[in-house]
């Protein structure tokens, strides 16, 4: 009798108080609908206040880059605001520079809708656009990896150039959510899109892609990013990735020899042991065809007894810095965890390739 | 029934049972916002206001609803849930009338409703046997101090800025450090009022 009396008590006692923040957000929370004017006057949205600014510019099919979504954890959904939107919040200052907060640079997800607000937004992101496709393929390169290759159903072509990343809405239990990855397919490929993914113990984005079978369909937003090729074929291009910092290599690669067949390129891949080694027969094969295309592996763990590794062993800034020689005109794309991009930084520094010519992406 | 007048309990819990420094509740927040003295007071305040009300709401939740149909086991859950209530409530409300404190509290009133401080002087206040008057007084005084202890650290980590702190003691070891040598100078009232 006691344990109903005081399960009805709490359940009593939690639906006032549910009840009166209900009553109190109707009265106290109602914006109405506010005008978001982007980029003076290209677009005027009517959108209903009270809401964050990404949510509302996804809902009228305005794609933000956003990896975390929307919790102010990745700092990808920047944003000019011109006017309204109030002050710069304490979640966005550590992904702002004073240069960016002084011209007005926010954080989508953090800037609240209360009032009519001006705002301005990369051209290229009104370009994005919202793909549903379908699976056509899975491949598990190894016990964590995933090859999954969707085919595009609506719209049917994208245009994406090697180093731009997709959004894949995933399902949560707070409602779906968007998870970033490189487009690992080369982009002259325009009808599909691939990505490799490895699976994040309890990650929602993975543990989604990893089960996804094929003929099940998935939503993706893109191509996001900023990562412009060298066109001058005299400049050699170094890759260096290590995991799934594979993607954006094997888009760079297979399209440089679309276009340039006698490119120098080097990737060098570092993995730990050979149970995390993929696509090494696919790169020989490229190699083969292509003499200036050079494919180092490197494995950081200590060889077990008796294995037949022909490849590097040791981290792989070791094998970067026996392979290359310094002096020659280069750039280089870096893929992968945060100390492996800053030793492999420091050696081809030593090469003499210039910072502004490094580019990277940790993770 | 608790006899201390509650200017003594204001008082006391403000300097000699103060509600940091004697029983080191809300450390929390106390080590995370202290590093600038604007975010110290921002959020002293927003902590003296939550913990006068909860302490007044959960006092009256407790006496006329949980202790005469016999649930008393219940308060816990239930000082936490009407705290988070109140909590976004506030929100709501200094949000619609004035924004400016609005932004200015910003991310700390909703790290208030874990704040262990609001909790404790709701459960002390039971314990106590205070009167409503006595709780609400109790609440505003713990609040008051718990302001004061944050403000008076937040100076003293903006002071420590300039020193030269040995490494392995930057950050929060010389804060931790620095909050007992403040726990025990205000032992120093100790005598002055007992509550």
């Amino acid at each position: 009798m006691s344990f109903i009396l005081a399960i009805s008590v709490l359940c009593g006692v939690f639906a006032v108080l549910a009840g009166v923040l209900i009553v109190a957000e109707k009265f106290l929370v109602n914006y109405g609908v506010c005008k978001i004017d982007i980029n003076a006057g290209e677009r005027e949205l009517e959108v209903d206040g009270g809401q964050t600014m990404l949510n509302a510019l996804i809902g009228e099919e305005i794609f933000i880059p956003s990896a975390c979504g929307g919790r102010g954890s990745c700092g990808y959904c920047k944003i000019t605001v011109l006017s309204g939107g109030g002050p710069v919040l304490p979640t966005e200052t550590p992904y702002l520079t004073r240069k960016e907060m002084r011209s007005g640079v926010r954080l989508a997800c953090q800037v609240k809708i209360r009032e009519d607000i001006t705002i301005k937004i990369p051209e290229e992101l009104l370009n994005v656009k919202l793909f549903s496709a379908t699976v056509k393929s899975t491949i598990t390169l190894t016990h964590d990896m995933k090859e999954i290759l969707f085919e595009l159903g609506e719209p049917t072509e994208i245009s994406q150039q090697p180093g731009q990343y997709a959004q894949v809405q995933a399902p949560s239990p707070e409602g779906p959510v968007f998870r970033a990855y490189s487009i690992s397919s080369p982009s002259y490929e325009t009808n599909t899109v691939e990505l490799i993914v490895r699976i994040v113990p309890g990650g929602i984005g993975s543990t989604y892609l990893h089960n996804l079978g094929v003929g099940d369909p998935v939503i993706f937003t893109g191509p996001y990013g900023e990562f412009r090729l060298n066109e001058d074929p005299a400049t050699e291009i170094v890759c260096v990735g290590g995991g799934s910092g594979m993607a954006p290599m094997k888009n760079i690669i297979y399209t440089i020899y679309d276009r340039w067949p006698d490119r120098t390129c080097w990737l060098f891949f570092g993995c730990r042991t050979t149970d995390d080694v993929f696509y090494l027969e696919e790169f020989r094969r490229l190699a083969e065809k292509h003499p200036n295309f050079h494919v180092i592996y490197g494995l950081s763990d200590p060889l077990p007894e008796g294995n037949d590794w022909d490849g590097e062993t040791g981290f792989i800034h070791i094998s970067a810095d026996k392979y290359l020689e310094p002096g020659i005109n280069r750039q280089a794309f870096l893929c992968g965890p945060p100390p492996m991009i800053e030793a492999v930084t420091r050696v081809l520094e030593e090469k003499g390739i210039k910072p502004s010519d490094i580019f990277y992406d940790k993770f | 029934m608790n006899e201390t007048s509650v200017l003594i309990i204001i008082i006391a819990s403000i300097f000699t049972a103060n509600i940091l420094l004697s029983n080191f509740l809300g450390m929390c927040s106390f080590l995370a916002c202290s590093r600038q003295l604007s975010t110290a007071i921002g959020l002293g305040i927003a902590v003296t206001f939550v913990l006068t009300g909860t302490t007044g709401l959960n006092y009256i939740i407790y006496y006329y609803l949980l202790k005469p149909i016999g649930v008393e086991f219940l308060s816990y859950i239930i000082f936490i849930a009407v705290i988070a209530a109140f909590v976004q409530f506030v929100e709501m409300f200094i949000e619609k009338f004035s924004p400016k404190l609005y932004y200015a509290l910003g991310i700390f009133l909703p790290l208030i409703t874990v704040n262990c401080a609001i909790l404790g002087a709701s459960l002390f206040m039971i314990i106590r046997k205070y009167s409503f008057i006595q709780s609400v007084g109790y609440g505003f005084g713990a609040g008051v101090g718990w302001a004061m202890a944050i403000i008076l650290i937040a100076g003293l980590r903006k002071k420590m800025g300039y020193s030269n702190i040995p490494q392995p003691f930057q950050g929060v070891a010389i804060t931790m450090i620095i909050t007992g040598i403040m726990a025990m100078a205000f032992m120093g009232f100790a005598g002055m009022v007992t509550m």
